[in-house]
């Protein structure tokens, strides 16, 4: 059984779009990628799921029950970590922690505790004086907490530090191997390509593509520029390199294929300098789907 | 109904419970301090009052009471606890579940496994008994000034628990109708503006009452349902225009359910 199914969600806000269409599964165990620029659809999505918005048409089931009329028997099985955190300002961030703890039937103190731990909570300080960063952590250990099963994380790792996304990784990476399904919405490439298993790509509304990670990653542009004196854009014919543009003296290209043949052009060239990085997400919306 | 939410809630307004509660203390103890040397001057009170313009007399309710009675004096000073409570009750009801939305914290309530009525439920329970807690203390602080005031004056008592238990219609009324519009406008960035338009809208609308002509719009507001010089005028209430008032109350709670289920919580902009 698929732990999400959606079935041609659409939403409207009045005439704007918000999502157009959506179909995908999540089957259980999985850290289910949702990928997309900002405004694309990520966020409409999950509050679709969680019932905080009601869908235009379409349908969406979460552990097999309808989102619009089962809400709360879902979310009594799931944590949610939203994109932009705010919680009653006034509050301690220990009150805070209970309060959302007293909604489930189970004793959330334990875990509370330890996941603070790992994220270096300081449970004593006002939600009203922490950092974005912080604010986030509270949002970490709200949204686990009461261990569910599935996961919604909508860009989890904006305002924290690179040593605290990496710890989150591994929080998130153990979740999922005590069988937690995870959907994982972000707009960076990089760290869904990390993490997930499987990855949607959300583009004006739409699902541009699901696909195995692997294959988006076998599939996927990479960005090469060189530098040096004797470069020739007519000369560079080289099978999978598109978007060709020489500016100073520097060639820009974007490549998809084997990346050793374009490593076996290159070192017969005489160049000064050499990138190859990802793509943005831009980029790649704009030269993966041409 | 969900006791965590409905303890959370009530908490949260405590301090705005209290500092309603003193404010309505002050008001009744040193408006009703008066009523002796009031009551003494009756007569010249009374001469000075005909002296006013009729119009006048009316928007202020004073052409219909008795400034020199217990409860004469007693309604007068009412008016304004009205007015208090009524804005107090508006601004319960129009931050009901804005504050909420605008602070975006709506999104952390309802991913909660609670349906919205449950939810809706426990916040307006919440919100009356925080309504209750003031009325309490204004039923305690109005005994108590009439029996340290009230000098030889006699009253009738049950007329006075008319007054204090119709705090309770007007109160339900202004925060169901407080829920309701913040629920149909598009979004209640503050709710103070709010509220007090409701009030002193209502307010006024009661106190021109009759200057529209055949138009009787008077009957909407809760100032004419519970005004309280007719209700110690005939020691009883109106009862059409109490049944009004409730059945308005009704529609809005209702309409509130019906808004809310259906309701997309905004997103942060």
């Amino acid at each position: 059984m698929s732990i999400i199914e959606v079935n041609q969600l659409t939403k409207y806000y009045g005439k704007s779009r918000g999502i157009v269409d959506v179909s995908f599964n999540i089957e259980q165990g999985e850290i289910f990628g949702f990928i997309g620029p900002n405004g694309a659809g990520k966020s409409t999505t999950i509050r679709l799921l969680l019932s905080l918005i009601h869908p235009s048409s379409g349908s969406a089931r979460v552990f097999g029950k309808d989102v619009t009329t089962q809400g709360p028997e879902i979310r009594s099985d799931i944590g949610y970590l939203p994109s932009e955190i705010f919680y009653y300002e006034g509050m301690k961030v220990n009150d805070l922690l209970k309060y959302s703890a007293s909604f489930y039937k189970k004793d959330c103190s334990e875990r509370s505790r330890e996941l603070s731990e790992i994220m270096e909570l300081d449970l004593n300080r006002r939600i009203s004086d922490l950092s974005l960063g912080n604010k986030k952590k509270v949002g970490i250990v709200q949204g686990l907490q009461h261990s569910p099963s599935l996961l919604f994380l909508d860009e989890p790792t904006s305002g924290l530090d690179p040593l605290m996304q990496r710890k989150f990784f591994d929080l998130v990476r153990a979740e999922n191997t005590r069988g937690v399904t995870v959907f994982f919405s972000s707009h960076i490439l990089g760290e869904v390509q990390r993490l997930c298993t499987r990855v949607a790509i959300i583009r004006e509304g739409k699902i541009v593509e699901v696909s195995d990670i692997r294959s988006l990653q076998k599939n996927n542009y990479k960005k090469i520029s060189l530098t040096g004196s004797q470069l020739n854009v007519d000369e560079f014919g080289l099978p999978g390199a598109t978007n060709i543009r020489a500016e100073n003296g520097t060639l820009n290209f974007f490549f998809r294929g084997d990346i050793n043949t374009v490593l076996e052009k290159i070192s017969a060239l005489k160049i000064t300098d050499l990138t190859i990085e990802e793509p943005t997400l831009e980029e790649i919306f704009m030269h993966y789907y041409e | 109904m969900s006791a965590n939410i409905f303890n959370f809630e009530f908490r949260s307004r405590l301090r705005s419970v209290l500092i309603w509660s003193l404010a309505l203390t002050g008001i009744i103890f040193f408006c009703f301090s008066i009523f002796q040397t009031f009551a003494a001057q009756a007569a010249l009170m009374n001469e000075l009052l005909a002296k006013f313009p009729p119009a006048l007399l009316e928007a202020f309710g004073m052409n219909k009471i008795d400034m020199s009675t217990v409860l004469g004096f007693y309604a007068f000073v009412f008016t304004f606890i009205q007015l208090c409570l009524a804005i107090q009750a508006g601004n319960y009801g129009f931050g009901l579940v804005s504050i909420e939305e605008n602070e975006m914290t709506a999104d952390f309530l309802l991913s909660k496994p609670v349906s919205r009525t449950q939810l809706l439920t426990s916040k307006l329970l919440a919100a009356l008994s925080s309504l209750a807690v003031t009325e309490l203390v204004v039923w305690v602080v109005s005994f108590a000034v009439i029996t340290i005031f009230r000098d030889s004056y006699e009253y009738q008592s049950g007329t006075l628990v008319l007054l204090l238990v119709s705090m309770l219609f007007l109160q339900l009324f202004f925060m169901s109708v407080g829920l309701v519009i913040s629920l149909l406008v598009k979004r209640v960035r503050s709710i103070t503006p709010y509220s007090l338009g409701l009030s002193f809208g209502a307010y006024v609308l009661a106190a021109f009452s009759g200057v529209f002509g055949e138009v009787k719009l008077e009957y909407i507001t809760p100032f004419k349902h519970l005004d309280p010089a007719a209700i110690v005028q005939n020691a009883a209430y109106n009862t059409p225009l109490l049944i009004l008032n409730i059945a308005i109350t009704v529609v809005a709670l209702a309409s509130s359910y019906w808004i809310y289920l259906r309701r997309d919580i905004p997103v942060v902009s």
